[in-house]
């Protein structure tokens, strides 16, 4: 059994928990996963590491509560347990120094995008960071970007916060006007991930994408993740799940995202009326 | 006067078809004590020294021995003599293909029906435990040796079953939420109930057996990581990564590896959703491509979700087929429908993504391959169009890379298994592996000869025995 050790909500929907994990903690890197199981009835979910500590034993996790398994783990308070929690699962984000690293992420992609940024600064690059977000009262981990980042440049679809535009207008712009880019990470949306790719791909940038497919054991048994990436079957859980962003087929990924769309329905209808 | 040889076996009592494809309970119903001793008093009783049937089974159970014991209604007895070599009885009663084994060889064959020698097994197993009877068994002081075994499926769990018993101090580590591997995540509950899995794991418990789960070595732990704190590895990783055919639509949704059906079924509980969280499509009509018992399980649980149409979809003839006569059999029984001689050369989807057709092209086999068997070659013009909702990929699954893909020292076949010597010694020193994960895909109870003779081989590795210069690899 895996404890809370703390909790916060960051904007609504979306919380931030300390898990005690001590083993999870000890060969983690930026860019992995776990994978969860709350209790005997629980699915197994992917949730991507923000932070954790070798030391104290725990990992951070920060999630949005979408359908009944995250909406279940939000009601979770500190001193309550985990069933399951396996990991770190995935390949590490391949770090090393490019030069200028641009790290685009989109809503709840920020945990991760701010794990390799991180990793990124402390390899020696110089970081640009590119958060978007819907709107202000959607805006999480700022603080935490300004610390590690050369030049934070954060967005609100609306305009409700700092400037209105998607990632993909910021980075353009950035772009546009001579800024410096050896390589770009991106993660969110998947929408978002393809758009960003496209620029990417016109001014030639190596780009990698962290892709969230559906996954049952995340360990490469299952293939339930499997995405094509430059025309190959891979799964993202054993061979991601970053991959070169210019070969992956986002569409494909988004169609398969949604696969379970009227079972998840069904089971968050049935939890919201109280019954689990 | 002595009765006259029965020539006839004793079947099994089972449950009616047309039932038990809407429940997830046990096909097969055992035995009971009458039809027991029935079927143990066909056993002409060969000496154990020349005993065919022990020739034939990978894990040398003494057979007369224990069909002795039930003619003596001594279940004690007969358990202890299974136990001798073979851990975990419940499973093999249920699993081996003894048609191939033990029975092949039974001398009963040259003038009736050979032994059911699977199933008085499974009788026993069941009987001692049902009556809460365990086999009185040899642990030897602990040597201060620690032994780690990385997958509790049925290599794993035999290798700590001995390596304990010898007096080692055992921990096995598993990936998932749950121990036994293939035995809960792959192998239905109406074939194996999990039960049974779980009854074994607490049996290895009562012996000292530790266990650790949610641990990917290669990931939670590094291999290197074990080995600073364990004298030796024993690698039961099995071959957990599914093929699939890349064709075009292969991607669709409804297009299922078997081990994610099946784990989606078997694991997760998916029929008992939204009871359960996890969810499993359910339409009307799948098919399945694949001719083994992984196919025919995966056929078999498609109809106890509500399919009504399930197909098997086979390169070969039905003689090629590589799952048991039983399974196949069943699967008839059930309403199965097999296709021969066909094989998938596209999918064909709706407007949403789901798959809701495949395309098959019509084979004519050709000469035999290097498994022996006929190849299947495709008539062109042949294709025509299969409407389905879901499909299910049973072609095979390899051993999986995540283990071993940052140790180089670890050395892999072509195939992508791991090389080991007639020891079962990897290409890294301390390090051993069986099962699946050095044969590619077999079967419950040679992973569990591997697991033994393991276990065996790191005894001696652990007495002394030094470790070669150079691994000469062997063949499976």
């Amino acid at each position: 059994m895996f404890e809370i050790m703390d909790k916060k909500v960051l904007a609504p929907n979306i919380k931030w928990i300390r898990v005690r994990a001590p083993i999870v903690a000890r060969n983690a890197h930026a860019g992995q996963f776990v994978i969860l199981r709350l209790h005997e009835k629980g699915e197994r979910i992917p949730l991507t590491l923000f932070k954790w500590n070798e030391e104290e034993g725990y990992i951070e996790l920060v999630f949005q509560e979408v359908g009944k398994t995250t909406y279940e783990l939000g009601s979770y308070e500190p001193g309550d347990k985990i069933m399951d929690v396996v990991g770190p699962l995935g390949n590490p984000t391949p770090i090393q120094n490019y030069g200028t690293a641009v790290i685009v992420s989109g809503g709840v992609g920020a945990p991760i995008g701010y794990a390799v940024t991180r990793a990124l600064k402390e390899a020696g690059n110089r970081v640009v960071s590119i958060i978007g977000f819907r709107s202000k009262e959607y805006v999480i981990l700022e603080d935490e970007f300004k610390k590690i980042s050369d030049e934070l440049l954060i967005t609100t679809d609306d305009g409700s916060y700092i400037r209105k535009g998607f990632t993909t207008d910021v980075l353009r712009e950035y772009l546009e006007n001579g800024g410096k880019a050896d390589y770009v990470f991106t993660v969110g949306p998947v929408i978002m991930m393809k758009l960003i790719s496209q620029i990417t791909k016109e001014y030639g940038i190596k780009t990698d994408a962290s892709l969230n497919p559906l996954m049952v054991d995340g360990t490469g048994m299952c293939g339930a993740c499997r995405v094509t990436v430059g025309g190959e079957i891979k799964f993202a859980c054993a061979d991601g799940p970053d991959f070169d962003a210019h070969q992956v087929d986002f569409d494909e990924l988004m169609s398969r995202l949604v696969e379970y769309r009227p079972e998840e329905k069904i089971a968050l209808d049935k939890y919201m009326k109280g019954g689990c | 006067m002595p009765k006259p040889l029965k020539k006839q076996r004793v079947p099994m009592p089972e449950q009616d078809p047309k039932e038990r494809i809407h429940n997830f309970n046990e096909v097969a119903l055992g035995y009971t004590w009458e039809l027991a001793l029935e079927e143990a008093s066909r056993c002409l009783q060969c000496p154990v020294n020349h005993a065919p049937c022990i020739k034939g089974c990978p894990v040398d159970v003494n057979i007369p021995g224990f069909i002795k014991k039930i003619r003596e209604k001594d279940i004690k007895g007969a358990l202890e003599i299974i136990h001798e070599t073979n851990a975990l009885p419940c499973i093999t009663g249920r699993v081996c293909p003894q048609e191939q084994q033990c029975e092949m060889h039974c001398v009963m064959g040259k003038v009736g029906d050979k032994i059911n020698i699977g199933k008085l097994e499974r009788f026993v197993a069941d009987e001692a435990k049902k009556m809460g009877i365990y086999p009185e068994v040899y642990i030897a002081p602990n040597n201060g040796k620690k032994v780690a075994i990385i997958g509790s499926g049925p290599a794993g769990l035999t290798a700590a079953a001995d390596l304990v018993k010898m007096g080692y101090d055992v921990t096995v580590f598993e990936a998932l939420h749950d121990y036994g591997g293939v035995l809960i995540y792959g192998i239905p509950e109406f074939r194996l109930p999990k039960e049974i899995a779980r009854y074994e794991v607490e049996y290895l418990k009562s012996l000292g057996v530790k266990f650790i789960k949610n641990v990917v070595v290669g990931k939670t732990l590094t291999i290197y990581d074990i080995l600073n704190d364990y004298d030796a590895v024993f690698l039961g990783t099995g071959a957990g990564t599914p093929n699939f055919l890349n064709i075009p639509g292969v991607n669709l949704k409804g297009i299922y590896s078997a081990n994610e059906f099946l784990t989606r079924i078997n694991l997760m509980k998916a029929f008992k959703f939204p009871e359960y969280d996890t969810p499993i499509k359910r339409g009307k009509k799948l098919a399945v491509i694949g001719g083994g018992n992984v196919a025919m399980d995966a056929a078999r649980s498609a109809l106890r979700i509500g399919y009504e149409e399930v197909y098997i979809i086979y390169r070969r003839t039905k003689e090629y087929m590589t799952a048991r006569k039983e399974e196949i059999k069943h699967a008839e029984e059930e309403g199965v429908k097999f296709m021969f001689l066909v094989s998938p050369v596209e999918f064909v989807g709706n407007e949403e993504g789901n798959v809701k057709a495949v395309v098959l092209i019509m084979n004519e086999l050709g000469e035999p391959d290097e498994s022996g068997r006929r190849r299947p070659k495709p008539v062109p013009g042949t294709e025509f169009g299969l409407e389905v909702d879901a499909v299910v990929f049973a072609i095979g699954q390899r051993p999986n890379k995540v283990l071993y893909q940052e140790v180089p020292e670890l050395k892999v076949t072509k195939w992508g298994t791991l090389i080991v010597d007639e020891k079962y010694r990897t290409t890294m020193k301390g390090v051993f592996a069986g099962g699946d994960a050095v044969r590619g895909e077999a079967t419950v109870v040679l992973a569990m000869g591997d697991g033994k003779r393991g276990a065996r081989a790191i005894d001696e590795y652990l007495k002394g025995e030094p470790w070669p210069e150079k691994i000469e690899p062997k063949n499976f």
